[in-house]
């Protein structure tokens, strides 16, 4: 994994794998769904609120620990990440391109079902 | 040290010795943001998450200081030359190859 370096501890990745095993879609972000406080993550918001499907939001902004260890994770540098079914599906651009696509339609309903 | 424009060129051309590269500063004042579009042979058989973890690992050093990236493109060198022709004018384009428009893998 890349950057971090030991900021995801055995717990925090097997309450994660719970968590995300537990919730089909979840949208680790800056703010809440409610209130994105940057403009990558208001972007997934507005994509998944159109999308019609339900969905969690995680604030890493409230929880350092968290937001290194998401990192590790995902081995993903940035935030907004997606998840859906328990899957890394991206970040901001990939969500974007795959929702343009149809793709992340696709998948999500795929999700739904399973 | 701030992570440049430049920088984040050089990284990249050396990495992923890219066929097209653009890097904008995208940064409005809350520090170092960019924008890349990137043609490489690296993402030959990769998709689209694979391609920007490519990108994402090339960057790894600057990531530690960088605020925000954006990858709007990160295409093959033959998805670029099949866009190219597209967008400019569509008449030598006319032997369409078999595959459709797949603007994302």
């Amino acid at each position: 994994a890349s950057g971090g370096g030991g900021a995801l501890s055995p717990e925090m990745k097997e309450a994660l794998d719970k968590y995300l095993s537990e919730n089909k879609v979840v949208l680790f972000m800056k703010g809440n769904k409610m209130f994105p406080q940057c403009g990558f993550s208001n972007t997934c918001v507005r994509i998944l609120n159109s999308l019609n499907v339900p969905y969690e939001t995680v604030n890493i902004l409230e929880d350092d620990r968290l937001r290194q260890g998401m990192k590790e994770y995902s081995d993903w540098p940035t935030f907004p990440q997606l998840y859906i079914d328990g899957e890394f599906f991206g970040g901001c651009d990939i969500t974007y391109a795959a929702y343009s696509s149809g793709e992340l339609k696709e998948v999500l309903e795929k999700a739904m079902l399973s | 040290m701030g992570v440049t424009r430049e920088g984040v060129e050089a990284t990249l051309t050396s990495k992923l010795q890219p066929t097209y590269l653009e890097v904008i500063d995208t940064s409005g004042g809350c520090g170092a943001s960019f924008a890349v579009a990137i043609v490489s042979s690296a993402f030959e058989g990769k998709r689209l998450l694979e391609r920007h973890r490519i990108v994402n690992t090339a960057l790894a050093e600057e990531m530690k200081s960088i605020h925000a990236l954006s990858i709007s493109k990160a295409l093959t060198p033959k998805q670029w030359n099949d866009q190219q022709p597209a967008e400019e004018q569509k008449a030598p384009a006319a032997e369409v190859q078999e595959h459709p428009a797949t603007a994302v893998v």
